[in-house]
Parts: structure tokens; C-alpha cells; sequence
């Protein structure tokens, strides 16, 4: 196992995430009914972030238009893993029919989760669009299903191991890459 | 956790299953009530005692999950025609099932299903012994009505609760028993002296300080008076008070309910009004009985989840 290599550091994930931001307006043609909806642990707090240059962007409040969306009970893969804990779903007031949701995460991989995702939303209302955004692409999708606005393109191996590290959570902002062995939440997604 | 046989569980257990059933609450709010956690998997409710909440509680908590929930009661099933406990729960695992949930008279039922049946089991109420999901659905409507929005995570330190009725035979009481104080809550039992646990050595009750008044700890302002179903007609022939006397000594009558501050008012039901309370203190703001009825659902869908979703050993 070789220690982990620094593929993102917090200057870059800031102007990733800036960049993503006007992205997600510019295909919207603008911020009218946007909803921004980010996937539990990691993703949560990346959608917060992408609200609060929203925000900065537009001069338009945001706050009311962010949530979270727990994905745990719709997962395909819950009998042959151990019992998984579940996050809470925070739902904007207004909810989500007719608005352009866009589920933020972490680390797009096999795709499992968006699937998911896509399946706890449409219990939850109709949403217009469902648009989605990543911070990290790391390839190796299981399912048809891509991502509209990409912080980094990572192209990795299976049994490397991508770790998205956020201040919120781990105290630093990086991206690292490391061969096999290490666990954590961030690579599983 | 392979089975749900008792409330006595580790504080991070109980955290971590109240903290589920939190995001299991949130279902209440939507329109659509269906996950598809347990797809695929069948509960059957063996219930040999009667029992509307509560069977209907986890035929609810199941369904909004996606399992399948068979009802299964002991009149009209074959245990009246004389099958054994043994044969009846073998019978029904011979089915295929993936969990069951059972109710009995007799104390150690529950445990001796899960010894002989091989898959998940969770007590629903056994004789006087436990019954552990009325325990963490309690224990989940007070941390709400404390911690509110707030709750996930939370414990119940310092909570003091008072649990009044009668404590020898409740297996409500016991179940809270292990479980309020696992989370750090200080309970106190009370009741009339024919209805509180043997004393052990040390002078303690179930490991927990009883009291005979009531009017005495109520001038202790507690967060919450837990109110036990009594059912003095089970107490023919014992030294039990009459009803004139446990109204008297024991009831939250509208004087006490006056004394009590902002107490919490729980009963697991179902409530003799006029009895263990009066009909003002059961309608009044600080009754969480609906809440209790609620939070069943929650809790029962967090049980259910945490049992029956993996099947793989690492979780069990």
C-alpha cells in the first residue's frame, strides 16, 4: 500500500466548485427553481456550498433551496452488506415538484447511488429536471448514468481507493488516491 | 443484533436505533409512505395475546418498509387446537419467512422461538417480562419532546422520570427499566407497596429507588410521570388497593395535575380514564400519548430494518 497521493487541494476543490456553480446556472438559464440536493455524508455538504456562491452569485437566498437526500433505504446492495445507518433527508419547504433538482455528491463511481438517489426522489415529489453534480469522477460506472457538471475527471483503478476529505467533516479540504487496502466512506459511493 | 429479546441493551445501541427511527419519523410527513428497504422479506406477526396497537404498529411499520406482514393470532390458529410453541414457530419458519414477531403470555417465550426457529425474532410483549419496543418508543417520544428537532444523537441524561403503577407485573415497566437508565435517565418507580418489585439487598427495586407516594415525588417536579395500565381486576385475592384507594394514592388526578409542572404525561396505553389518570390530564398539552403511539411506528421500522435488511453475518 502506497501512502496517499494529493490529487486536489483545497485552492483547487474552492475553484472547482465556483465553476460548478455557474455551470449549473448557465444550463438552467438562470436560477429560477433551482432545488440543490446533496447525498449524505460528503454530498451534503457540498450542496451547501455550491448554495451559499449561488447565493454569492446571484444575490438570490439560496438557503431555502438546499437540502439533503438520504439514500440508505433505497440502496441495492442492503442484504448483502452489513446493516447500514441511515442520514437524515432534509426536503426544501416548498418541496421538489416542478423544480430543477440537482443532486450533488462526492465521488461518482459505479453509479449505484445516483440510481438510488433517483428512486428516493421520485417517492418524494416530481421534480421538472433532475440534473447531477460530483466533485470527483472516478469512471468505473455500473449503470447508465453520467454527471452533468465534474469538478475533477480521476481516472483510477478499481482497487485504488479515492478519499474526499471536506472541512466540515475531516478538518482539511483534499482529494487523495491510494492503492488498496485503506477503507473509508468517500470511496464506497 | 440478531434479535430483539430485551430492552437491555449498550447506550450506543439504544442511540443509534432511536437515531434510525428519527429518519424512519420523517416518513409521517410524506404522502407517499413506502420505502423499499425490506422488499422481498416476510414478517409474520405470531400474536398470542390480544394486541390492536401493537400488532397493527408493526404490521405498519413493516408495510411502510415493503416486507410482507402475515397476522397470525393465537385464537383460531392451530396453538387453540393445542400445537406446541416449538411446532407452531417451526411450522411458520418452514415457510420461508425472514422474521418474526411474537407476542405471548408466557415469560421467555420470545426467547425460546429464537433459540429453536434460526431467524430474526422480536419480542412484542412476553407475559411479565419485557416488552423492548414500548420501551425505545418511550424512550424516543420523551428525547423528542426534550431535544425536538435536535434529538439525533442525544441521550436522556439527567431526564428523571417517574414511572407509577404496577411495577411487579408490567412488562412495560421492566423493559423501561433497563432501558431509560442505559441512557442516563434517573427513574424512580412508584407505586402501592403490593406493586413494586421485591427489594434486593441493597434496598433498590429493579436496581432503581421506589417510592410509595406519589404526591412526594411529584413535589420533585420530574420531566416525565409514566403512567402504567392497571388492571386491578388481575389482582383478585392479592393485597392490592381497590380502585377508590389506587385513585386516591396514585392517580394523576386533576389536583396532581395541577402540582405537576411541565412534566411529560405518558401512557403506553390503552388508558382507564379516571383510573391511572384523569380525563384532563390524558387530553392535556404535556400527554405525549399520541406521540407514543407515533413514535411506535418509527421505532418499530428502525427494528424491523436493523434485523431483517442485511443478511449478512457481519451485522448480526
Amino acid at each position: 500500500m502506497t501512502a496517499p497521493r494529493t490529487v486536489l487541494g483545497p485552492d483547487e476543490i474552492a475553484r472547482a466548485l465556483t465553476r460548478i456553480a455557474h455551470e449549473i446556472l448557465e444550463a438552467n438559464q438562470g436560477p429560477d427553481d433551482l432545488v440543490l440536493l446533496g447525498i449524505p455524508t460528503r454530498g451534503a455538504h457540498l450542496a451547501q456550498r455550491l448554495a451559499d456562491r449561488l447565493t454569492g452569485i446571484t444575490g438570490i437566498d439560496f438557503s431555502a433551496r438546499v437540502g439533503a437526500l438520504d439514500v440508505t433505504m433505497h440502496r441495492d446492495d442492503l442484504r448483502g452488506r452489513p446493516t447500514r445507518a441511515s442520514q437524515p433527508t432534509r426536503i426544501p419547504a416548498d418541496g421538489i415538484d416542478d423544480r430543477v433538482v440537482v443532486l450533488v455528491d462526492d465521488v461518482l463511481y459505479s453509479g449505484r447511488t445516483i440510481r438510488a438517489a433517483l428512486d428516493a426522489l421520485a417517492d418524494l415529489g416530481r421534480p421538472r429536471a433532475v440534473r447531477l453534480a460530483v466533485l470527483v469522477d472516478r469512471g468505473h460506472r455500473e449503470l447508465p448514468i453520467r454527471a452533468d457538471s465534474v469538478g475533477k475527471n480521476l481516472p483510477s483503478a478499481r482497487t485504488e481507493h479515492v478519499s474526499i476529505l471536506l472541512e466540515e467533516v475531516d478538518g482539511r479540504d483534499a482529494v487523495t488516491i491510494e492503492s488498496a487496502g485503506a477503507t473509508g466512506e468517500a470511496g464506497a459511493a | 443484533m440478531k434479535h430483539l429479546l430485551t430492552a437491555a441493551m449498550p447506550r450506543d445501541e439504544a442511540i443509534a436505533l432511536l437515531d434510525l427511527a428519527e429518519d424512519m419519523h420523517q416518513i409521517q410527513d410524506r404522502e407517499l409512505k413506502k420505502l423499499p428497504a425490506l422488499r422481498g422479506r416476510t414478517v409474520v406477526n405470531l400474536f398470542f395475546e390480544d394486541s390492536t396497537r401493537t400488532r397493527s404498529s408493526f404490521e405498519i411499520a413493516g408495510k411502510w418498509l415493503s416486507a410482507d406482514v402475515i397476522n397470525v393470532s393465537g385464537k383460531g390458529s392451530s396453538a387453540s387446537k393445542g400445537e406446541s410453541l416449538r411446532d407452531t414457530g417451526l411450522t411458520i419458519a418452514a415457510m420461508g419467512v425472514d422474521g418474526v414477531v411474537v407476542r405471548s403470555g408466557a415469560s421467555g417465550a420470545p426467547a425460546l422461538l429464537a433459540e429453536w426457529i434460526g431467524r430474526p425474532v422480536i419480542n412484542a410483549g412476553d407475559g411479565t417480562h419485557e416488552h423492548p419496543t414500548q420501551a425505545l418508543l418511550d424512550a424516543f417520544a420523551l428525547r423528542r419532546r426534550i431535544h425536538g428537532d435536535a434529538a439525533r444523537g442525544r441521550a436522556l441524561d439527567g431526564v428523571r422520570v417517574a414511572i407509577v403503577g404496577d411495577i411487579a407485573h408490567s412488562r412495560v415497566a421492566r423493559s423501561n427499566a433497563l432501558l431509560l437508565p442505559a441512557l442516563g435517565a434517573e427513574v424512580t418507580l412508584v407505586g402501592p407497596a403490593a406493586f413494586l418489585p421485591v427489594p434486593a439487598a441493597d434496598g433498590t427495586r429493579l436496581g432503581l429507588r421506589a417510592e410509595t407516594s406519589l404526591d412526594a415525588v411529584i413535589d420533585e417536579q420530574p420531566d416525565a410521570l409514566m403512567l402504567l395500565r392497571v388492571q386491578l381486576e388481575r389482582q383478585a385475592g392479592k393485597v392490592a388497593p381497590s380502585a377508590g384507594e389506587y385513585i386516591t394514592g396514585w392517580s394523576l388526578t386533576d389536583e396532581r395535575l395541577a402540582r405537576l409542572g411541565g412534566a411529560a404525561i405518558m401512557h403506553p396505553g390503552p388508558m382507564n380514564r379516571g383510573l391511572e389518570l384523569s380525563s384532563r390530564a390524558a387530553d392535556a398539552d404535556a400527554s405525549t400519548v399520541l406521540a407514543q403511539v407515533t413514535a411506535g411506528v418509527s421505532v418499530r421500522m428502525a427494528v424491523l430494518y436493523s434485523l431483517l435488511a442485511s443478511t449478512t453475518e457481519a451485522s448480526r
